[in-house]
Protein backbone atom coordinates (compact mmCIF):
# COMPACT_ATOMS: atom_id res chain seq x y z
CA UNK A 1 0.00 0.00 0.00
CA UNK A 2 1.50 3.62 -0.90
CA UNK A 3 1.65 6.03 1.72
CA UNK A 4 -1.15 8.16 0.11
CA UNK A 5 -3.40 5.02 -0.31
CA UNK A 6 -2.64 4.80 3.48
CA UNK A 7 -3.75 8.31 4.06
CA UNK A 8 -6.96 7.93 1.90
CA UNK A 9 -7.82 4.55 3.96
CA UNK A 10 -7.02 6.24 7.14
CA UNK A 11 -8.96 9.08 6.22
CA UNK A 12 -12.55 7.25 5.11
CA UNK A 13 -12.19 4.29 7.25
CA UNK A 14 -10.21 5.48 10.65
CA UNK A 15 -10.98 8.92 11.13
CA UNK A 16 -14.76 8.94 10.97
CA UNK A 17 -15.22 6.39 14.07
CA UNK A 18 -12.49 8.17 15.85
CA UNK A 19 -14.51 11.69 15.76
CA UNK A 20 -17.67 9.69 16.74
CA UNK A 21 -15.51 8.36 19.73
CA UNK A 22 -13.91 12.18 20.66
CA UNK A 23 -17.69 12.88 20.71
CA UNK A 24 -19.10 10.52 22.74
CA UNK A 25 -15.89 11.04 25.27
CA UNK A 26 -16.77 14.88 25.61
CA UNK A 27 -20.66 14.52 26.20
CA UNK A 28 -19.98 12.16 28.97
CA UNK A 29 -17.66 13.90 30.56
CA UNK A 30 -20.19 16.58 30.10
CA UNK A 31 -22.49 15.35 31.42
CA UNK A 32 -20.77 13.96 34.50
CA UNK A 33 -19.84 17.39 35.25
CA UNK A 34 -23.29 19.39 34.11
CA UNK A 35 -25.38 16.71 36.13
CA UNK A 36 -23.11 15.94 39.12
CA UNK A 37 -23.23 12.11 38.62
CA UNK A 38 -22.08 10.14 41.00
CA UNK A 39 -19.49 7.18 40.37
CA UNK A 40 -21.47 4.33 41.12
CA UNK A 41 -23.69 5.66 38.29
CA UNK A 42 -21.14 6.29 35.39
CA UNK A 43 -17.40 6.59 35.82
CA UNK A 44 -15.54 9.52 34.38
CA UNK A 45 -13.10 8.61 31.76
CA UNK A 46 -10.15 9.62 33.29
CA UNK A 47 -11.48 7.18 35.90
CA UNK A 48 -11.76 4.48 33.56
CA UNK A 49 -8.49 4.99 32.01
CA UNK A 50 -6.48 5.25 35.67
CA UNK A 51 -8.68 1.91 36.24
CA UNK A 52 -7.63 0.64 32.28
CA UNK A 53 -3.91 1.59 32.83
CA UNK A 54 -4.04 0.07 36.97
CA UNK A 55 -5.82 -3.33 36.29
CA UNK A 56 -3.73 -3.68 33.13
CA UNK A 57 -1.87 -7.07 34.51
CA UNK A 58 -4.94 -8.16 35.75
CA UNK A 59 -7.11 -7.35 32.16
CA UNK A 60 -4.06 -8.95 30.33
CA UNK A 61 -4.07 -12.07 32.50
CA UNK A 62 -8.22 -11.99 31.79
CA UNK A 63 -7.75 -11.50 28.18
CA UNK A 64 -5.65 -14.39 27.84
CA UNK A 65 -7.93 -16.32 29.57
CA UNK A 66 -10.91 -15.49 27.91
CA UNK A 67 -8.91 -15.26 24.46
CA UNK A 68 -8.16 -19.13 24.95
CA UNK A 69 -11.52 -20.14 25.28
CA UNK A 70 -12.41 -18.33 22.62
CA UNK A 71 -10.03 -19.39 20.31
CA UNK A 72 -10.20 -23.22 21.28
CA UNK A 73 -14.33 -22.88 20.87
CA UNK A 74 -14.13 -21.54 17.81
CA UNK A 75 -11.11 -23.52 16.18
CA UNK A 76 -13.29 -26.58 17.50
CA UNK A 77 -16.11 -24.76 15.35
CA UNK A 78 -14.49 -24.68 12.62
CA UNK A 79 -13.35 -28.04 12.36
CA UNK A 80 -16.10 -30.23 13.59
CA UNK A 81 -18.77 -27.70 11.81
CA UNK A 82 -17.03 -28.31 8.45
CA UNK A 83 -16.60 -31.86 9.42
CA UNK A 84 -20.64 -31.83 9.94
CA UNK A 85 -21.60 -29.82 6.44
CA UNK A 86 -19.26 -32.33 4.76
CA UNK A 87 -21.59 -34.91 6.09
CA UNK A 88 -24.74 -32.82 5.21
CA UNK A 89 -23.57 -32.05 1.82
CA UNK A 90 -23.37 -36.01 0.92
CA UNK A 91 -26.76 -36.87 2.11
CA UNK A 92 -30.00 -35.36 1.79
CA UNK A 93 -31.37 -37.68 4.65
CA UNK A 94 -28.84 -37.03 7.01
CA UNK A 95 -29.41 -32.87 6.41
CA UNK A 96 -33.12 -33.58 6.72
CA UNK A 97 -32.91 -35.30 9.67
CA UNK A 98 -29.79 -33.14 11.64
CA UNK A 99 -30.19 -29.52 10.81
CA UNK A 100 -33.61 -28.74 12.89
CA UNK A 101 -31.11 -29.79 16.23
CA UNK A 102 -28.45 -27.64 15.04
CA UNK A 103 -31.21 -24.72 14.25
CA UNK A 104 -32.10 -26.21 17.97
CA UNK A 105 -28.51 -25.21 19.68
CA UNK A 106 -28.23 -21.82 17.62
CA UNK A 107 -32.24 -20.65 18.93
CA UNK A 108 -31.94 -21.80 22.65
CA UNK A 109 -30.56 -19.16 25.00
CA UNK A 110 -27.33 -20.31 27.14
CA UNK A 111 -28.98 -19.53 30.41
CA UNK A 112 -31.43 -22.33 29.74
CA UNK A 113 -28.38 -24.98 28.76
CA UNK A 114 -26.14 -23.75 31.50
CA UNK A 115 -27.33 -25.48 34.04
CA UNK A 116 -27.16 -29.02 31.85
CA UNK A 117 -23.35 -27.54 31.13
CA UNK A 118 -22.39 -27.74 34.62
CA UNK A 119 -23.84 -30.83 35.42
CA UNK A 120 -22.01 -32.47 32.68
CA UNK A 121 -18.90 -30.61 32.48
CA UNK A 122 -18.56 -29.17 35.83
CA UNK A 123 -17.48 -25.27 36.43
CA UNK A 124 -14.33 -23.75 34.35
CA UNK A 125 -12.55 -23.01 31.60
CA UNK A 126 -13.56 -26.57 29.99
CA UNK A 127 -17.27 -25.52 30.09
CA UNK A 128 -16.72 -21.80 28.60
CA UNK A 129 -14.83 -23.62 25.73
CA UNK A 130 -18.22 -25.55 25.23
CA UNK A 131 -20.18 -22.49 25.32
CA UNK A 132 -17.76 -20.33 22.88
CA UNK A 133 -18.37 -23.57 20.89
CA UNK A 134 -22.13 -24.00 20.96
CA UNK A 135 -22.20 -20.15 19.74
CA UNK A 136 -19.86 -19.84 16.79
CA UNK A 137 -20.80 -23.77 15.37
CA UNK A 138 -23.80 -22.81 13.42
CA UNK A 139 -22.63 -19.96 10.72
CA UNK A 140 -19.81 -22.12 10.37
CA UNK A 141 -22.11 -25.52 9.63
CA UNK A 142 -24.88 -23.48 7.50
CA UNK A 143 -22.41 -21.62 5.35
CA UNK A 144 -20.36 -24.74 4.97
CA UNK A 145 -23.36 -26.68 3.87
CA UNK A 146 -24.60 -24.30 1.75
CA UNK A 147 -21.46 -23.48 -0.19
CA UNK A 148 -20.77 -27.22 -0.28
CA UNK A 149 -24.00 -27.41 -2.15
CA UNK A 150 -24.25 -24.56 -4.40
CA UNK A 151 -22.02 -25.88 -7.27
CA UNK A 152 -22.23 -24.51 -10.72
CA UNK A 153 -23.98 -27.90 -12.59
CA UNK A 154 -21.62 -27.52 -15.25
CA UNK A 155 -18.75 -27.67 -13.19
CA UNK A 156 -20.34 -30.82 -11.73
CA UNK A 157 -20.86 -32.25 -15.08
CA UNK A 158 -16.76 -31.85 -15.99
CA UNK A 159 -16.03 -33.82 -12.96
CA UNK A 160 -18.71 -36.68 -14.12
CA UNK A 161 -17.07 -36.55 -17.53
CA UNK A 162 -13.68 -37.23 -16.02
CA UNK A 163 -15.51 -40.20 -14.51
CA UNK A 164 -14.73 -38.35 -11.08
CA UNK A 165 -15.68 -40.38 -7.76
CA UNK A 166 -17.92 -38.99 -5.12
CA UNK A 167 -14.69 -38.26 -3.16
CA UNK A 168 -12.66 -36.28 -5.54
CA UNK A 169 -15.70 -34.07 -6.07
CA UNK A 170 -16.02 -33.86 -2.26
CA UNK A 171 -12.38 -32.52 -1.86
CA UNK A 172 -11.07 -30.72 -5.43
CA UNK A 173 -14.94 -29.25 -5.93
CA UNK A 174 -17.09 -28.83 -3.19
CA UNK A 175 -14.53 -28.13 -0.54
CA UNK A 176 -12.40 -25.14 -2.38
CA UNK A 177 -16.32 -24.08 -3.93
CA UNK A 178 -17.32 -23.81 0.10
CA UNK A 179 -13.86 -21.96 1.24
CA UNK A 180 -15.44 -18.46 0.68
CA UNK A 181 -18.59 -19.31 2.37
CA UNK A 182 -16.53 -20.94 5.49
CA UNK A 183 -14.74 -17.99 5.75
CA UNK A 184 -17.77 -16.09 5.67
CA UNK A 185 -19.44 -17.84 8.34
CA UNK A 186 -15.86 -17.89 10.11
CA UNK A 187 -15.83 -14.02 10.68
CA UNK A 188 -19.36 -14.21 12.25
CA UNK A 189 -18.17 -17.23 14.46
CA UNK A 190 -15.49 -15.68 15.59
CA UNK A 191 -17.17 -12.85 16.86
CA UNK A 192 -19.88 -14.96 18.38
CA UNK A 193 -16.71 -17.27 20.09
CA UNK A 194 -15.66 -14.39 22.18
CA UNK A 195 -19.25 -13.26 23.07
CA UNK A 196 -19.45 -17.07 24.02
CA UNK A 197 -17.07 -17.10 26.04
CA UNK A 198 -17.46 -13.90 28.07
CA UNK A 199 -20.88 -14.97 28.39
CA UNK A 200 -19.92 -18.40 29.46
CA UNK A 201 -18.07 -17.27 32.25
CA UNK A 202 -20.97 -15.60 34.05
CA UNK A 203 -22.69 -18.73 33.87
CA UNK A 204 -20.22 -21.68 33.86
CA UNK A 205 -17.10 -20.30 34.67
CA UNK A 206 -16.35 -19.41 37.92
CA UNK A 207 -15.13 -21.21 41.15
CA UNK A 208 -11.91 -21.75 39.71
CA UNK A 209 -8.62 -19.98 40.96
CA UNK A 210 -8.54 -18.67 36.89
CA UNK A 211 -10.97 -15.94 35.36
CA UNK A 212 -11.63 -13.55 32.47
CA UNK A 213 -12.96 -11.21 31.60
CA UNK A 214 -16.58 -11.88 31.78
CA UNK A 215 -15.71 -13.01 35.69
CA UNK A 216 -13.95 -9.29 35.97
CA UNK A 217 -17.45 -7.61 34.67
CA UNK A 218 -19.31 -9.96 36.67
CA UNK A 219 -17.47 -9.38 39.78
CA UNK A 220 -16.48 -5.60 39.80
CA UNK A 221 -20.44 -4.58 38.66
CA UNK A 222 -20.77 -6.74 41.77
CA UNK A 223 -18.63 -4.76 44.13
CA UNK A 224 -20.05 -1.06 42.73
CA UNK A 225 -16.64 -0.63 40.93
CA UNK A 226 -17.80 1.11 37.58
CA UNK A 227 -14.52 2.33 36.42
CA UNK A 228 -12.99 -1.30 36.88
CA UNK A 229 -16.24 -2.21 35.26
CA UNK A 230 -15.70 0.36 32.37
CA UNK A 231 -12.26 -0.75 31.66
CA UNK A 232 -13.29 -4.57 31.87
CA UNK A 233 -16.01 -3.65 28.92
CA UNK A 234 -13.80 -1.61 26.85
CA UNK A 235 -11.15 -4.28 26.73
CA UNK A 236 -13.67 -6.65 25.91
CA UNK A 237 -14.66 -4.48 23.31
CA UNK A 238 -11.08 -4.23 22.20
CA UNK A 239 -10.34 -7.90 22.37
CA UNK A 240 -13.57 -8.48 20.17
CA UNK A 241 -12.50 -5.90 17.18
CA UNK A 242 -9.01 -7.49 17.06
CA UNK A 243 -10.26 -11.02 16.78
CA UNK A 244 -12.65 -9.93 14.30
CA UNK A 245 -10.00 -7.88 12.17
CA UNK A 246 -7.64 -10.96 12.40
CA UNK A 247 -9.84 -13.32 11.51
CA UNK A 248 -10.57 -10.75 8.52
CA UNK A 249 -7.74 -10.30 7.64
CA UNK A 250 -6.93 -14.13 7.04
CA UNK A 251 -10.15 -14.19 4.83
CA UNK A 252 -9.04 -11.50 2.98
CA UNK A 253 -5.69 -12.53 2.20
CA UNK A 254 -7.02 -16.52 1.39
CA UNK A 255 -9.72 -14.88 -0.96
CA UNK A 256 -7.34 -12.84 -2.73
CA UNK A 257 -4.49 -15.65 -3.45
CA UNK A 258 -6.73 -18.10 -4.58
CA UNK A 259 -10.10 -17.04 -5.15
CA UNK A 260 -11.45 -13.73 -7.51
CA UNK A 261 -11.45 -11.83 -4.19
CA UNK A 262 -13.82 -10.95 -1.60
CA UNK A 263 -17.38 -10.19 -2.60
CA UNK A 264 -16.65 -6.27 -1.96
CA UNK A 265 -13.32 -6.26 -3.67
CA UNK A 266 -14.27 -8.52 -7.28
CA UNK A 267 -14.39 -6.25 -10.19
CA UNK B 1 -8.42 -37.56 -46.47
CA UNK B 2 -8.34 -40.93 -45.13
CA UNK B 3 -11.67 -42.22 -44.30
CA UNK B 4 -12.22 -44.96 -41.96
CA UNK B 5 -15.69 -46.51 -42.48
CA UNK B 6 -16.54 -47.55 -39.17
CA UNK B 7 -19.45 -45.88 -37.32
CA UNK B 8 -18.51 -44.81 -33.77
CA UNK B 9 -21.19 -42.82 -33.00
CA UNK B 10 -25.43 -44.47 -33.56
CA UNK B 11 -28.15 -42.81 -32.66
CA UNK B 12 -31.31 -44.89 -33.82
CA UNK B 13 -34.77 -43.20 -33.12
CA UNK B 14 -33.72 -41.03 -30.29
CA UNK B 15 -36.31 -38.86 -28.51
CA UNK B 16 -35.92 -37.08 -24.94
CA UNK B 17 -38.18 -35.26 -22.82
CA UNK B 18 -37.92 -33.73 -20.05
CA UNK B 19 -41.56 -34.22 -18.56
CA UNK B 20 -45.04 -34.24 -19.98
CA UNK B 21 -45.26 -31.62 -23.30
CA UNK B 22 -41.28 -31.21 -22.89
CA UNK B 23 -40.23 -32.96 -25.84
CA UNK B 24 -36.53 -31.27 -26.98
CA UNK B 25 -35.78 -34.17 -29.70
CA UNK B 26 -37.65 -36.96 -31.33
CA UNK B 27 -36.47 -39.18 -34.14
CA UNK B 28 -32.95 -38.09 -34.51
CA UNK B 29 -31.19 -40.91 -36.43
CA UNK B 30 -27.43 -40.83 -37.09
CA UNK B 31 -24.11 -42.05 -37.47
CA UNK B 32 -20.79 -40.39 -36.85
CA UNK B 33 -17.39 -42.31 -38.61
CA UNK B 34 -14.17 -42.94 -36.54
CA UNK B 35 -12.14 -39.36 -37.05
CA UNK B 36 -15.15 -37.73 -38.59
CA UNK B 37 -15.63 -33.65 -37.57
CA UNK B 38 -19.25 -33.38 -37.62
CA UNK B 39 -21.26 -30.03 -36.93
CA UNK B 40 -24.66 -29.78 -35.56
CA UNK B 41 -26.19 -26.64 -37.02
CA UNK B 42 -29.98 -25.51 -35.87
CA UNK B 43 -31.79 -22.20 -34.16
CA UNK B 44 -31.27 -21.86 -30.87
CA UNK B 45 -33.36 -24.26 -28.25
CA UNK B 46 -34.15 -26.63 -30.60
CA UNK B 47 -31.92 -29.35 -28.65
CA UNK B 48 -28.96 -29.73 -30.26
CA UNK B 49 -26.89 -29.34 -26.65
CA UNK B 50 -29.37 -32.23 -25.40
CA UNK B 51 -28.00 -34.31 -28.31
CA UNK B 52 -24.42 -33.31 -27.36
CA UNK B 53 -25.26 -34.09 -23.58
CA UNK B 54 -27.05 -37.12 -24.32
CA UNK B 55 -23.94 -38.44 -27.22
CA UNK B 56 -21.68 -37.57 -23.48
CA UNK B 57 -23.72 -39.65 -21.19
CA UNK B 58 -24.44 -37.35 -19.15
CA UNK B 59 -27.95 -38.03 -19.27
CA UNK B 60 -30.04 -41.04 -20.84
CA UNK B 61 -32.56 -40.85 -23.83
CA UNK B 62 -36.00 -41.32 -23.47
CA UNK B 63 -36.55 -43.52 -26.19
CA UNK B 64 -34.41 -45.05 -28.78
CA UNK B 65 -30.46 -46.48 -28.70
CA UNK B 66 -27.53 -44.08 -28.82
CA UNK B 67 -24.12 -45.83 -28.32
CA UNK B 68 -20.79 -44.64 -28.67
CA UNK B 69 -18.43 -48.00 -29.91
CA UNK B 70 -21.65 -50.19 -29.60
CA UNK B 71 -21.64 -49.07 -26.07
CA UNK B 72 -24.20 -46.70 -24.08
CA UNK B 73 -22.54 -43.56 -23.87
CA UNK B 74 -21.34 -43.45 -19.81
CA UNK B 75 -20.14 -46.97 -20.49
CA UNK B 76 -18.15 -46.16 -23.47
CA UNK B 77 -16.34 -43.29 -21.34
CA UNK B 78 -16.06 -45.29 -18.33
CA UNK B 79 -14.42 -47.60 -20.36
CA UNK B 80 -12.03 -47.73 -23.26
CA UNK B 81 -12.95 -44.95 -24.85
CA UNK B 82 -11.77 -41.13 -24.01
CA UNK B 83 -14.27 -38.52 -24.24
CA UNK B 84 -13.77 -34.98 -23.79
CA UNK B 85 -16.41 -32.00 -23.72
CA UNK B 86 -15.76 -28.57 -24.48
CA UNK B 87 -18.37 -26.09 -22.39
CA UNK B 88 -20.01 -23.03 -23.84
CA UNK B 89 -18.44 -21.41 -20.45
CA UNK B 90 -14.69 -21.93 -20.10
CA UNK B 91 -15.94 -23.76 -16.67
CA UNK B 92 -12.81 -23.05 -15.02
CA UNK B 93 -11.89 -23.15 -11.14
CA UNK B 94 -10.83 -20.12 -10.32
CA UNK B 95 -8.38 -21.36 -7.59
CA UNK B 96 -6.40 -23.57 -9.67
CA UNK B 97 -3.53 -22.01 -11.84
CA UNK B 98 -4.40 -22.78 -15.65
CA UNK B 99 -2.09 -25.61 -15.30
CA UNK B 100 -3.61 -27.17 -12.75
CA UNK B 101 -6.72 -26.41 -14.34
CA UNK B 102 -5.60 -28.62 -17.27
CA UNK B 103 -4.50 -30.95 -15.16
CA UNK B 104 -7.63 -32.23 -13.56
CA UNK B 105 -9.13 -34.98 -15.72
CA UNK B 106 -5.43 -36.43 -15.52
CA UNK B 107 -6.02 -36.07 -11.55
CA UNK B 108 -9.67 -37.36 -11.76
CA UNK B 109 -8.79 -40.02 -14.38
CA UNK B 110 -5.72 -41.32 -12.03
CA UNK B 111 -3.49 -40.67 -14.98
CA UNK B 112 -0.03 -41.68 -13.51
CA UNK B 113 1.53 -37.90 -11.69
CA UNK B 114 5.10 -38.88 -13.64
CA UNK B 115 3.30 -38.06 -16.87
CA UNK B 116 1.35 -34.82 -16.21
CA UNK B 117 3.85 -32.04 -16.91
CA UNK B 118 4.43 -33.10 -20.49
CA UNK B 119 0.83 -34.00 -21.41
CA UNK B 120 0.06 -30.24 -19.89
CA UNK B 121 2.82 -29.05 -21.66
CA UNK B 122 1.87 -30.51 -24.56
CA UNK B 123 -1.33 -29.16 -24.78
CA UNK B 124 -0.44 -26.09 -23.78
CA UNK B 125 1.56 -25.21 -26.98
CA UNK B 126 -1.08 -27.53 -28.82
CA UNK B 127 -3.75 -24.64 -28.24
CA UNK B 128 -0.52 -21.30 -28.40
CA UNK B 129 -0.33 -20.66 -24.51
CA UNK B 130 3.21 -20.14 -23.18
CA UNK B 131 4.87 -21.16 -19.66
CA UNK B 132 4.31 -17.66 -18.53
CA UNK B 133 0.43 -18.42 -18.82
CA UNK B 134 0.49 -21.39 -17.38
CA UNK B 135 1.18 -19.89 -13.69
CA UNK B 136 -1.79 -17.41 -14.19
CA UNK B 137 -5.34 -17.36 -12.77
CA UNK B 138 -8.23 -17.94 -14.68
CA UNK B 139 -9.67 -13.93 -13.26
CA UNK B 140 -6.75 -12.59 -15.09
CA UNK B 141 -6.78 -14.23 -18.57
CA UNK B 142 -9.14 -12.82 -21.25
CA UNK B 143 -11.87 -14.52 -22.03
CA UNK B 144 -10.73 -15.99 -25.28
CA UNK B 145 -7.48 -17.18 -23.43
CA UNK B 146 -9.56 -18.65 -20.84
CA UNK B 147 -11.47 -20.51 -24.01
CA UNK B 148 -8.18 -21.54 -24.98
CA UNK B 149 -7.49 -22.94 -21.47
CA UNK B 150 -10.52 -24.64 -21.59
CA UNK B 151 -9.70 -26.40 -25.14
CA UNK B 152 -6.35 -27.52 -23.58
CA UNK B 153 -8.21 -29.40 -20.47
CA UNK B 154 -10.22 -31.00 -23.22
CA UNK B 155 -7.17 -31.94 -24.95
CA UNK B 156 -4.86 -33.09 -22.64
CA UNK B 157 -6.39 -36.36 -21.97
CA UNK B 158 -5.84 -37.38 -25.86
CA UNK B 159 -9.58 -37.41 -26.46
CA UNK B 160 -10.93 -39.99 -28.93
CA UNK B 161 -14.10 -38.35 -28.67
CA UNK B 162 -14.41 -34.20 -28.93
CA UNK B 163 -17.90 -32.89 -28.10
CA UNK B 164 -18.49 -28.79 -28.10
CA UNK B 165 -21.19 -26.93 -26.97
CA UNK B 166 -21.03 -23.65 -28.51
CA UNK B 167 -17.56 -22.96 -27.35
CA UNK B 168 -16.57 -20.06 -29.28
CA UNK B 169 -20.18 -18.22 -29.14
CA UNK B 170 -19.35 -15.56 -26.35
CA UNK B 171 -16.33 -14.40 -28.59
CA UNK B 172 -16.08 -11.72 -30.67
CA UNK B 173 -15.59 -12.55 -34.61
CA UNK B 174 -12.32 -12.46 -34.99
CA UNK B 175 -11.24 -14.59 -32.19
CA UNK B 176 -13.81 -17.12 -33.27
CA UNK B 177 -12.24 -17.54 -36.44
CA UNK B 178 -8.87 -17.64 -35.29
CA UNK B 179 -9.75 -20.72 -32.73
CA UNK B 180 -11.92 -22.09 -35.62
CA UNK B 181 -8.71 -22.24 -37.26
CA UNK B 182 -6.62 -23.40 -34.47
CA UNK B 183 -9.04 -26.41 -34.05
CA UNK B 184 -9.02 -27.47 -37.45
CA UNK B 185 -5.53 -27.34 -37.53
CA UNK B 186 -5.63 -29.67 -34.30
CA UNK B 187 -7.85 -31.42 -35.55
CA UNK B 188 -5.99 -32.96 -38.86
CA UNK B 189 -2.73 -34.01 -36.54
CA UNK B 190 -4.75 -35.38 -33.95
CA UNK B 191 -7.77 -37.03 -35.87
CA UNK B 192 -10.07 -37.50 -32.67
CA UNK B 193 -14.01 -37.41 -33.89
CA UNK B 194 -15.68 -34.54 -33.07
CA UNK B 195 -19.12 -33.10 -32.99
CA UNK B 196 -19.14 -29.73 -32.84
CA UNK B 197 -22.64 -27.91 -31.83
CA UNK B 198 -23.09 -24.00 -32.92
CA UNK B 199 -25.95 -22.04 -34.64
CA UNK B 200 -23.52 -19.97 -36.42
CA UNK B 201 -23.56 -21.20 -40.28
CA UNK B 202 -20.44 -20.61 -41.22
CA UNK B 203 -18.52 -21.59 -38.33
CA UNK B 204 -20.34 -25.17 -39.42
CA UNK B 205 -18.87 -25.17 -42.73
CA UNK B 206 -15.42 -23.97 -42.51
CA UNK B 207 -14.93 -26.72 -39.57
CA UNK B 208 -17.06 -29.74 -40.20
CA UNK B 209 -16.43 -32.28 -43.40
CA UNK B 210 -20.55 -32.80 -42.72
CA UNK B 211 -23.19 -30.30 -41.42
CA UNK B 212 -26.45 -32.44 -39.82
CA UNK B 213 -29.25 -29.38 -39.89
CA UNK B 214 -31.96 -29.72 -37.19
CA UNK B 215 -35.36 -28.60 -36.97
CA UNK B 216 -36.71 -26.26 -34.58
CA UNK B 217 -37.96 -27.94 -31.03
CA UNK B 218 -38.62 -30.81 -30.76
CA UNK B 219 -35.30 -31.06 -32.57
CA UNK B 220 -34.63 -33.94 -35.43
CA UNK B 221 -31.96 -34.20 -37.78
CA UNK B 222 -33.38 -32.70 -40.97
CA UNK B 223 -30.99 -32.69 -43.25
CA UNK B 224 -27.23 -33.84 -43.63
CA UNK B 225 -25.20 -31.83 -45.95
CA UNK B 226 -20.78 -33.07 -46.73
CA UNK B 227 -18.97 -29.69 -46.86
CA UNK B 228 -16.73 -30.67 -49.74
CA UNK B 229 -13.32 -28.15 -48.95
CA UNK B 230 -10.36 -30.55 -48.27
CA UNK B 231 -8.27 -30.03 -45.35
CA UNK B 232 -6.19 -28.14 -44.07
CA UNK B 233 -8.52 -25.25 -44.25
CA UNK B 234 -7.23 -21.82 -44.80
CA UNK B 235 -8.63 -18.81 -43.18
CA UNK B 236 -9.15 -17.52 -47.26
CA UNK B 237 -11.31 -20.32 -47.40
CA UNK B 238 -13.92 -18.02 -45.94
CA UNK B 239 -13.43 -15.65 -49.07
CA UNK B 240 -14.17 -18.62 -51.59
CA UNK B 241 -17.61 -17.95 -53.57
CA UNK B 242 -18.22 -22.32 -53.32
CA UNK B 243 -18.17 -21.52 -49.58
CA UNK B 244 -20.44 -18.29 -49.74
CA UNK B 245 -22.72 -19.83 -51.52
CA UNK B 246 -22.74 -23.41 -49.28
CA UNK B 247 -23.07 -20.57 -46.76
CA UNK B 248 -26.06 -18.60 -48.16
CA UNK B 249 -28.23 -22.03 -48.97
CA UNK B 250 -27.40 -23.52 -45.54
CA UNK B 251 -28.51 -19.88 -43.96
CA UNK B 252 -31.47 -20.14 -46.08
CA UNK B 253 -32.77 -23.75 -44.75
CA UNK B 254 -32.23 -22.42 -41.30
CA UNK B 255 -34.49 -19.23 -41.54
CA UNK B 256 -36.67 -22.47 -43.14
CA UNK B 257 -36.77 -24.34 -40.21
CA UNK B 258 -37.02 -21.67 -37.75
CA UNK B 259 -40.30 -19.94 -39.06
Amino acid sequence: MTLKKLAIWSAQAVLPPLVVFGLVIVIWQACIVGFQLKPYLLPSPTAVLRAFINDSALLGQAVVYTGSAALLGFAGSLCIGTLIAFAFSQSRILRASGYPYFIFLQTVPIVAIAPLIVRWCGYGFQSVVLVAFILSLFPILSNGTQGLLDIDPNLLDLFRLNNSTRWQVLVKLRFPSAVPGILAGARTASGLAVVGSIVGEFFVGYGSKQFGLGYLIYSTNGQSQLDRLFASVLTSTLFGIAIFGLVNLISVTILRGWYDGPIEHRR
Amino acid sequence: MVETQTSLIEARSVAMSFGPAQLALTHVSTSIQTGEFVALLGPSGCGKSTLLRLVAGLMAPSEGTLTVGGLTPENARRGTRRVAFVFQEPNLLPWRTVADNIRLPLELQGVPRTEHSARIEQSLRLIGLTGDDSRKRPRNLSGGMRMRVSLARALVIQPDVLLLDEPFAALDDVLRQQLNEELVRIWTRHQWTGLFVTHNVAEAVFLSQRVLVMSKRPGTIIEEISVPFAYPREPGLRANLEFARLCGDLSQRLRGVAQ
